[in-house]
């Protein structure tokens, strides 16, 4: 165990964000969560009982017969304001006297840093390169996300949960969004920055970074293990296998989103193209992790080689 | 003192402008003198008796009602005006939701990340003082700024945290949008403006981690836009890249770089896309996302529940 060396890494300056990370996201996705179940269980109840469902405020929010609905933002909104600002700059300062910015050696094109790291909030795509190579990685991937973030809104067509917590009522889009957000974004960063060594090698929290370190890992790709050696038979083996892929993905997500009655009442009211989006977005989304898994148990490289670009 | 209470007293200068005697005659030089003394500490007395008012209520001046254009009293319409008359808090509506104010179902985190924003224009106004983006001198700059130049380290500390502390909460302030379901009808557009807010901050961040022109900073931007080489069809290490006729000298990377390598053309264009073409993007974005929350009804929450049974059929094409 090489404590000196853990916190020679916890204690770098710009990786103090993560390790405030590990803090913050866990902590907001319980708060959230929380609010959540308890709006649940009062949707419970209102679904049992008619009656209530008729008179109730529908919040979990404290509230009596005479109060008003709405309040005024002077003072009530402002003086919460005023101190949010208060509270952001006493953190900010406190932060500011107590740790210096970094500032290393000037640039020198001929010294290459051993690992040399993107900042940390593009961690996350700098290891997705160990799975995939830069184009899929670098550009398509994150041009990707961002345009799936961005049609969120029109692929999702349930319109319950619409302004308050609950996890009853989404559940499929709930734990879509934390599988992206929670296991594919903020692990991958925390992993980029915290476990990633010299060289990008993997070494657990606690062991020394020895820049002498040698795996010999023998990735191949899937059409060698097959025993396809022309080229044009790796690459239209390489073809099917992707197409494999995306079918049983496709199967797979279309049973996901048929699974609960719900779920089915939902698909239902999907227009073609809201289907088509959604399929396309998450089939990309999980090649992350059946990539991962492919390298890390199957130890592939890539499974479509063609002279032009591999996957 | 009686004399400068002058109006009380019932002396009949108070009314008179400075050059009118009540003593007028032809007493001769001595007479005048002391007319003259009466008539200055008449015009004092009014002053200080204007300064006192002034000063006991401030409210009432001209100048304040011009500056302020409503009167404030303790009324309801009176606090509505006061938010909706002024141009730094019109982005409020005059009243809100009253659950909408508790921590738990807003986290905080689109207002902070504004306030933070604020802080970041601030600081890194203030340094662009100290920094000339340069290769010869950007190195030079940042070590004078933090031994040189008064609280110059804490200036850089605070922008260096502060934009770190605005990815994390412009992340976690999705991650609450997401949870509330607030992308729902009628936002849709502006969870779209919203995206693009969070891409810009994090151009910005990148963007500014060149400046300081450091091994740190050279290596992560290297990184960065090696990936730009890979682009399939605009870089020429990427699928299709040499088919388009790409090479390292006019691919996409060549134009982020404004060379084929990190140096000072991308140190310079790094600069100006961090210092005055982002900003102004996020800032117009910024605009476009507060006046649609406004004009989408607020912010969404929290809500009255509705339930399974109360779904209605979505309206055909």
């Amino acid at each position: 165990m090489d404590l000196h060396q853990l916190w020679v890494i916890l204690s770098t300056p710009d990786n103090v964000p993560i390790v405030l990370l590990l803090f913050v996201v866990p902590f907001y996705t319980w708060y959230g969560l929380k609010q959540a179940f308890a709006n649940d269980r009062l949707i419970d109840q209102l679904e049992a009982d008619p009656v209530m469902a008729k008179t109730h405020h529908r919040k979990t929010q404290p509230w009596k017969q005479g109060w008003a609905k709405e309040i005024h933002v002077w003072p009530y909104l402002l003086r919460i304001e005023l101190l949010a600002a208060i509270i952001c700059t006493v953190i900010l300062m406190v932060w500011s006297i107590t740790l210096d910015a970094p500032l290393e050696e000037p640039a020198n094109p001929t010294l290459t840093m051993n690992p040399s790291k993107a900042p940390w909030y593009f961690l996350g795509l700098q290891e997705m390169l160990v799975y995939f190579d830069p184009w899929i990685a670098g550009v398509v991937m994150p041009s990707l996300i961002i345009v799936g973030l961005m049609v969120i809104p029109y692929i999702d067509n349930n319109p319950l949960g619409n302004g308050y917590y609950t996890y009853k009522q989404r559940k499929f889009s709930i734990w879509t969004f934390i599988f992206g957000f929670i296991v594919l974004w903020v692990s991958m960063i925390v992993i980029g920055t915290l476990i990633r060594g010299p060289g990008w090698m993997w070494f657990w929290p606690g062991t020394t970074w020895d820049h002498n370190r040698l795996i010999f890992e023998v990735n191949r790709d899937l059409p060698d293990i097959f025993g396809i050696t022309s080229k044009v038979g790796k690459n239209i083996f390489g073809a099917l296998v992707t197409l494999a892929y995306c079918v049983v993905a496709a199967i797979g997500i279309h049973k996901l989103i048929t699974w609960t009655p719900f779920n089915r009442k939902m698909y239902a009211r999907m227009s073609v193209l809201q289907y088509a989006t959604m399929q396309i977005f998450l089939i990309v989304m999980l090649s992350l992790p059946v990539k991962i898994l492919a390298r890390l148990v199957g130890r592939i490289k890539y499974v479509w080689v063609t002279p032009w670009f591999n996957i | 003192m009686a004399e400068t209470n002058g109006h009380n007293e019932g002396n009949p200068v108070t009314t008179g402008a400075p050059s009118a005697g009540s003593n007028g005659g032809g007493n001769g030089g001595g007479s005048k003198l002391t007319a003259l003394m009466a008539d200055a500490k008449a015009v004092q007395a009014r002053a200080v008796e204007e300064m006192r008012e002034t000063i006991k209520a401030p409210e009432k001046t001209d100048v304040w009602k011009s500056i302020l254009r409503v009167k404030h009293d303790d009324t309801p319409r009176s606090r509505a005006l006061g938010v909706l008359s002024n141009v730094f808090l019109h982005l409020h509506p005059a009243k809100i939701n009253r659950d909408a104010v508790a921590y738990n179902f807003t986290w905080g985190m689109g207002g902070m990340t504004f306030y933070v924003y604020i802080t970041l224009v601030f600081t890194g106004t203030l340094l662009m003082f100290y920094y000339h983006p340069s290769k010869v001198v950007a190195f030079r700059d940042i070590l004078y700024l933090e031994s040189d130049v008064p609280f110059g380290k804490l200036l850089r500390n605070m922008h260096r945290w502060g934009a770190h502390l605005m990815v994390i909460m412009v992340e976690l302030h999705m991650f609450r949008v997401f949870l509330t379901g607030s992308y729902k009808k009628p936002r849709e557009f502006n969870w779209v403006v919203g995206v693009l807010l969070l891409v810009l901050t994090l151009l910005l961040s990148f963007t500014g981690y060149l400046l300081p022109d450091d091994q740190l900073g050279f290596w992560a931007v290297t990184v960065g836009t090696n990936m730009a080489r890979a682009t399939p069809l605009l870089g020429h290490d990427g699928p299709f890249g040499a088919v388009m006729g790409m090479t390292p000298f006019n691919d996409v990377r060549f134009g982020l770089l404004g060379g084929s390598i990190v140096d000072s053309n991308a140190l310079l264009r790094a600069y100006i896309w961090h210092c005055v073409a982002i900003p102004i993007l996020a800032s117009a974005f910024m605009v476009v996302h507060f006046w649609r929350v406004r004009k989408d009804g607020g912010i969404s929450g929290p809500a009255p529940m509705m339930l399974e049974s109360e779904i209605k059929e979505p309206k055909k094409l």
